[in-house]
């Protein structure tokens, strides 16, 4: 494990329950500034979990959370402030229905940063633009295709300059046909140096793009390491199960 | 865009079973329509009692007589419920509101918010009217109005508040919290989130039932008449026992639909503008 001067986030020891039921059970972890990360694992294991304990969505039970330096589980923390600077994006993509794409990009910007009407417009044009959206600024989300849907919602958390990217199983709702473009959207990101950290069942794409893959087996990050030795020679047997029945079902 | 050839109201029809064209179906709704409400209409006319009915309830002369008298007397009404309304619509959203306070610390807040609703729907609103038009002008307390027209209104308010404020929150509750956690995971406070995220759409939800509440208080602007004042209710009563006719009531009935049917297509065109404009020319 890389241990940079400043991580971008740092994970210790990390625990969170749903009443009895203990989901994350002490983990740890660290992700360098530009660093993509990759977490892998069978549903439930706690892949969700952990991306909306890091954005303060769920409060956990114990254990801390530093992102860029500042500890966001401490007593006290604003917890608007602190999501601000951390953009998630669901699986379900949770656009809001009764807004334009443009109304949903900019009403973080306007409403929580104060940017003023015109520039907050500009700049959610600009972001449109680049990821090929511009021309469905004034459509409504149910008018558009599950993949555009979804890349609006990447360009919504995009819009408020976060410094990590959180990404929840954002294909696993969408038709084949149109995961590959939600894909290319996330590739620019990594391309671009974004800070990631991508839930996901797409295992051929968490190859390509990872520069670190972690297991997560039952609320323990129980392997991690660069996606060549993770796909190729994983050592825990619970990796090389959980790789098999991946194999198994014709997806890697 | 991959639009589904078939709009969502030719879907509907020929789930509920029209087949064909649009035209025959509106041509069939037509020829059953005419055929029933003739055949009522037969049995009504040829029934025995009548002519004295018609003479009793449905006398063209009454009508001329008094229609002018119970129309300015509405006027009352209308303006009973027009600021009813406006100050129901802030009131209960407040409460609404007030009653979905998340955590412990709300607990005192929440708990005023069901007791008010609690006892506002549960007592008869005619007690209601009753106490706060005849209890408060009677504590003859200084500075406080004793207009019977204004507590009979605040009692309207205090009532259809407690069953707006059921309606919001349902609509609140509706709303997904997957809408909730998107909106704060953008940064927004709780409150930006409430304001701009869910009640938005908890309220397009709540539009016909709400509706629905304003028609009834609409009607029950009548009951401010058994405090004294002489709304339309009360001209058509003084009419009657004038009379000796039932007529004058009959104006009353015929204003009070005038200006609730126009509120519901209003309210209908508003839905479906608004699902319109969210999902495009699919549901049209």
């Amino acid at each position: 494990m890389s241990e940079a001067a400043a991580p971008a986030l740092r994970i210790r020891d990390l625990h969170k329950s749903f009443g009895r039921l203990e989901v994350l059970r002490g983990i740890d972890l660290d992700v360098a500034e530009h660093e993509v990360i990759c977490l892998i694992g069978a549903s439930g294991s706690g892949k969700s979990t952990l991306l909306r304990c890091i954005d303060l969505l769920e409060p956990v039970n114990g254990g801390s959370i530093v992102v860029h330096g500042t500890e966001v589980t401490a007593p006290g923390v604003d917890a608007n402030r602190v999501r601000r600077g951390i953009g998630i994006v669901f699986q379900a993509f949770n656009l809001f229905p009764h807004m334009s794409v443009i109304d949903n990009v900019t009403l973080a910007p306007r409403k929580v940063l104060g940017t003023p009407r015109r520039q907050a417009l500009g700049e959610a044009l600009e972001l449109l633009e680049r990821f090929g959206l511009a021309d469905k600024r004034d459509e409504f989300p149910d008018r558009l295709s599950g993949g555009q849907q979804q890349r609006v919602a990447i360009v919504r958390a995009l819009a408020t300059r976060p410094r990590l990217m959180l990404l929840d199983e954002v294909t696993s709702a969408l038709d084949p046909e149109l995961v590959a473009e939600v894909l290319g959207v996330i590739r620019e990101l990594a391309a671009g140096g974004m800070t990631m950290l991508i839930a996901t069942h797409e295992m051929g794409f968490a190859r390509d793009i990872a520069d670190r893959v972690c297991f997560l087996d039952a609320g323990v990050l129980l392997e991690q390491g660069p996606p060549e030795q993770i796909f190729s020679a994983p050592r825990e047997r619970r990796t090389q199960q959980f790789l098999q029945r991946i194999i198994d079902a014709g997806r890697l | 865009m991959t639009d589904a050839p078939s709009s969502a109201g030719d879907r509907r029809s020929r789930i509920l079973g029209g087949g064909g064209g649009a035209g025959r179906n509106v041509a069939v709704a037509l020829v059953s329509t005419a055929v029933v409400f003739t055949a009522l209409g037969l049995l009504v006319v040829n029934s025995s009692g009548w002519e004295e009915v018609r003479q009793k309830f449905l006398n063209g002369e009454e009508f001329r007589t008094w229609f002018p008298d119970v129309l300015s007397a509405f006027w009352l009404d209308v303006k009973i419920f027009c600021v009813a309304e406006v100050v129901i619509l802030a009131f209960a959203l407040g409460i609404a509101v007030l009653r979905s306070l998340p955590g412990p610390v709300f607990f005192p807040i929440r708990a005023l918010a069901i007791v008010y609703t609690d006892i506002f729907r549960g007592v008869p609103t005619i007690l209601v009217v009753y106490i706060l038009g005849f209890g408060v002008p009677g504590l003859q307390l200084s500075g406080v109005s004793t207009d019977p027209v204004i507590w009979g209104t605040v009692a309207l308010v205090l009532v259809y508040s407690a069953y707006v404020a059921e309606v919001y929150r349902a609509g609140i509750e509706s709303v997904h919290p997957s809408q909730e956690a998107a909106a704060r995971s953008l940064g927004l406070s709780r409150w930006q989130a409430l304001r701009f995220v869910i009640l938005p759409q908890a309220v397009r939800r709540v539009v016909p039932p709400l509706l629905n509440d304003f028609i009834g208080l609409q009607k029950d602007t009548a009951l401010v008449a058994l405090i004294g004042p002489v709304e339309a209710f009360r001209q058509a009563d003084i009419g009657a026992n004038a009379d000796f006719n039932y007529t004058p009531y009959f104006c009353a009935a015929v204003l009070f639909v005038a200006v609730t049917v126009p509120l519901a297509r209003f309210t209908d065109w508003l839905i479906a503008r608004d699902r319109r404009r969210q999902q495009g020319g699919r549901a049209a």
